[in-house]
């Protein structure tokens, strides 16, 4: 078929050009702006080059974090992907328990952030929380507030709480799909439980699993009000993930060109690693 | 290998059946001969598959039993009836390559690598995909998937039996008769039984020595595809089988003479007295036309040539009647009337068929 060209067609775009010129353009280049500049309050700035850049990839307490970050991703992908597998496995295919599991599996993420924050704030308390609280009496020596360990323990179990629901119903949105056909020919062709997840369920849910291991990676790699909520970053730096970091330099400290070039920095690593990912699971499904 | 025997078999799939269409399947008795090729004909949703899956273990029947030779395996899995059957739609296994999805079945059962290869190879041979044998499965074609979902049924030599349910929908008109040809073929070095579903008339007769008609979760008939054209014993069987079908026509029996819409027809035999809706089947093939005088009155709507015969198509009394004229044939111009040839008129009752012979011993 004959596509008829007319460049008047570049209107129609204009309204979408000029809202994402607004709501991303705009404000990231206003950072790009800072990140290049040094200012001292009224309105007054300094071309500062490169420096801010070349501090914050030289900082210590921004390695720290960083680090931090990229083990918090880790153990969370580590823990929620496989979790959220099993859990979509056994789940209820059909009838009024499916809807039932449904609901229930989608409570957490309805949740806001804060919130989730604030339940396991007080959940984890000694004195007055059931799991800090429980924990105590049972002798065990349990403090986030105090114990490294235990603030890392808290804001890792709160997340998987939160989040492997994501996992789980997409995987089960996933195996949904698959056609009884499927499992028939399997049961027909002897086919053992695990030979059926390996080469019929895993390469349906492959689709899927892409998008969920993408999206618990950006959020957890972003991750800042619940464990905020529960340790403020605390004890020490022992729980201070990148935006934490972020924050305090840019609104704690009004440290506005560091911030920026953080923040600009901080944005490419998450495009990078995101990137990574992509090309590896969609090039690993094409040799798997 | 083992003959398969249906033993008063009924199915529902709600839990509390209750009236006659609550049943997918109502009560059959019915025995699959051992190295037999069966077609399994029918309508979508008068219960083939669901036949076909409580044959191959996927379902439970609600009653009755299955028996392999003298065995019960109404309760017994799939894995242990040791059945090989071949799906509507292509199942492969797409992160295998299509060499191994063929040896998948024979290394589930652990047999030893030689046997494997020596298996696929012939089974690639026959379903003509040995130059693919190293591609992966998951970017073929729908009707490659669909060959090697049919390789795969026919890779194991010991099965008791191989079930093919329609298998050859996605596959494209020429494909389709190649594979049919080889299922046959198939079937003639091996033995195996085999029961192939479908609604398709064509295939069923080409394939199949014994047809087994399905109607409403109802076993109508079984039989060769010679006696399903001669006698069908329900309308039904007189519908779907022959192209076009049996012409039916509203008629009151009495004795040897059959009255549609007030003309007498004479039968080839007596009937005694008959009860419930009585109508006369013929087969387009056994009228001829005529203008005026005897016969049935007919309105003549158009002619087809399909070629090696033309078919009349037209009316009598607002029931739609065709006939099949042979070649070299003429048409009488105007032709108004049809004349049936008795000796091929059959009587139904409530669509089954009444014996003449029975009708006779019992008068």
């Amino acid at each position: 078929m004959e596509k008829p060209l007319n460049n008047r067609a570049w209107l129609l775009v204009l309204p979408v050009l000029a809202l994402v010129a607004f709501s991303a353009v705009l404000p990231l280049m206003t950072v790009v702006n800072y990140s290049f500049q040094d200012t001292f309050g009224g309105n007054q700035f300094f071309w500062a080059g490169l420096e801010w850049f070349d501090e914050t990839i030289r900082s210590d307490r921004v390695r720290a974090a960083l680090g931090r970050q990229i083990l918090f991703s880790a153990i969370i992908l580590a823990i929620e992907i496989p979790l959220g597998i099993f859990v979509a496995l056994n789940m209820p295919k059909k009838g009024v328990w499916a809807s039932f599991c449904l609901v229930l599996m989608a409570l957490p993420l309805l949740i806001p952030w804060n919130v989730v924050g604030t339940i396991w704030q007080v959940f984890g308390r000694v004195d007055i929380g059931l799991l800090g609280y429980t924990l105590s009496k049972l002798g065990i020596d349990y403090n986030y507030v105090n114990d490294a360990f235990d603030a890392w323990i808290t804001v890792i179990v709160m997340d998987v709480w939160h989040w492997t629901s994501l996992v789980a119903l997409l995987c089960y949105a996933g195996l949904q799909s698959i056609p009884d056909a499927y499992y028939q020919a399997a049961r027909i062709d002897q086919a053992s439980r695990w030979k059926v997840f390996r080469h019929i369920e895993l390469p349906k849910m492959r689709g899927v699993l892409l998008i969920a291991i993408l999206l618990r990676f950006m959020d957890s790699f972003m991750i800042y009000t619940e464990p905020f909520v529960v340790t403020g970053g605390g004890p020490g730096n022992a729980t201070t993930f990148l935006s934490i970091d972020l924050v305090k330099m840019a609104v704690g400290q009004f440290d506005l060109g560091p911030a920026a070039a953080f923040s600009l920095i901080y944005f490419l690593v998450i495009l990078l690693i995101s990137f990574v990912f992509y090309t590896l699971m969609t090039k690993e499904g094409e040799t798997l | 290998m083992t003959e398969i025997t249906l033993e008063n078999l009924a199915h529902s799939y709600l839990p509390d059946p209750s009236g006659d269409a609550d049943w997918a399947l109502k009560p059959m008795n019915l025995t699959w001969r051992d190295g037999g090729a069966y077609a399994l004909l029918g309508s979508s949703g008068c219960g083939k598959s669901t036949l076909l899956n409580i044959i191959s273990g996927l379902l439970v029947p609600s009653q009755g039993r299955v028996l392999f030779g003298e065995t019960d395996v109404t309760g017994l899995p799939t894995l242990d009836r040791n059945i090989a059957q071949v799906f509507q739609f292509p199942v492969v296994y797409d992160t295998m390559s299509v060499r191994q999805n063929l040896a998948f079945p024979l290394k589930n059962r652990g047999l030893a690598e030689d046997v494997i290869k020596s298996r696929v190879a012939e089974v690639a041979e026959m379903i003509g995909m040995t130059d693919v044998l190293d591609r992966r499965a998951r970017g073929l074609t729908a009707d490659a998937k669909q060959k090697i979902s049919l390789g795969r049924g026919m890779v194991r030599q010991d099965v008791n039996a191989i079930l093919f349910d329609e298998p050859l929908t996605v596959i494209d008109p020429h494909m389709k008769w190649e594979l049919r040809t080889q299922l046959k073929d198939l079937h003639r070095r091996f033995g195996h039984t085999m029961i192939y579903v479908t609604h398709d008339q064509t295939e069923a007769l080409t394939f199949a020595d014994q047809v087994v008609v399905m109607y409403d979760g109802r076993v109508v008939q079984a039989g060769t595809p010679q006696a399903l054209f001669d006698a069908p014993e329900h309308t039904f069987v007189g519908y779907f089988i022959g192209s076009p079908g049996m012409n039916l026509l509203d008629a009151r029996v009495e004795g040897a003479t059959a009255k549609v819409a007030g003309v007498p027809i004479a039968l080839a035999r007596g009937y005694g007295p008959l009860s419930g809706r009585i109508q006369i089947g013929i087969r387009p093939e056994f009228m001829r036309l005529g203008t005026g005088g005897e016969g049935l009155p007919f309105m003549l709507h158009r002619i087809e040539d399909v070629g090696n015969h033309r078919i009349v198509r037209g009316h009598v009394e607002g029931a739609a009647v065709n006939v099949i004229v042979p070649e070299g044939q003429p048409i009488p111009a105007g032709a108004d009337r049809i004349i049936p040839d008795p000796a091929f008129i059959h009587v139904y009752a409530d669509d089954w068929r009444v014996d003449p012979a029975a009708v006779e011993r019992a008068a």
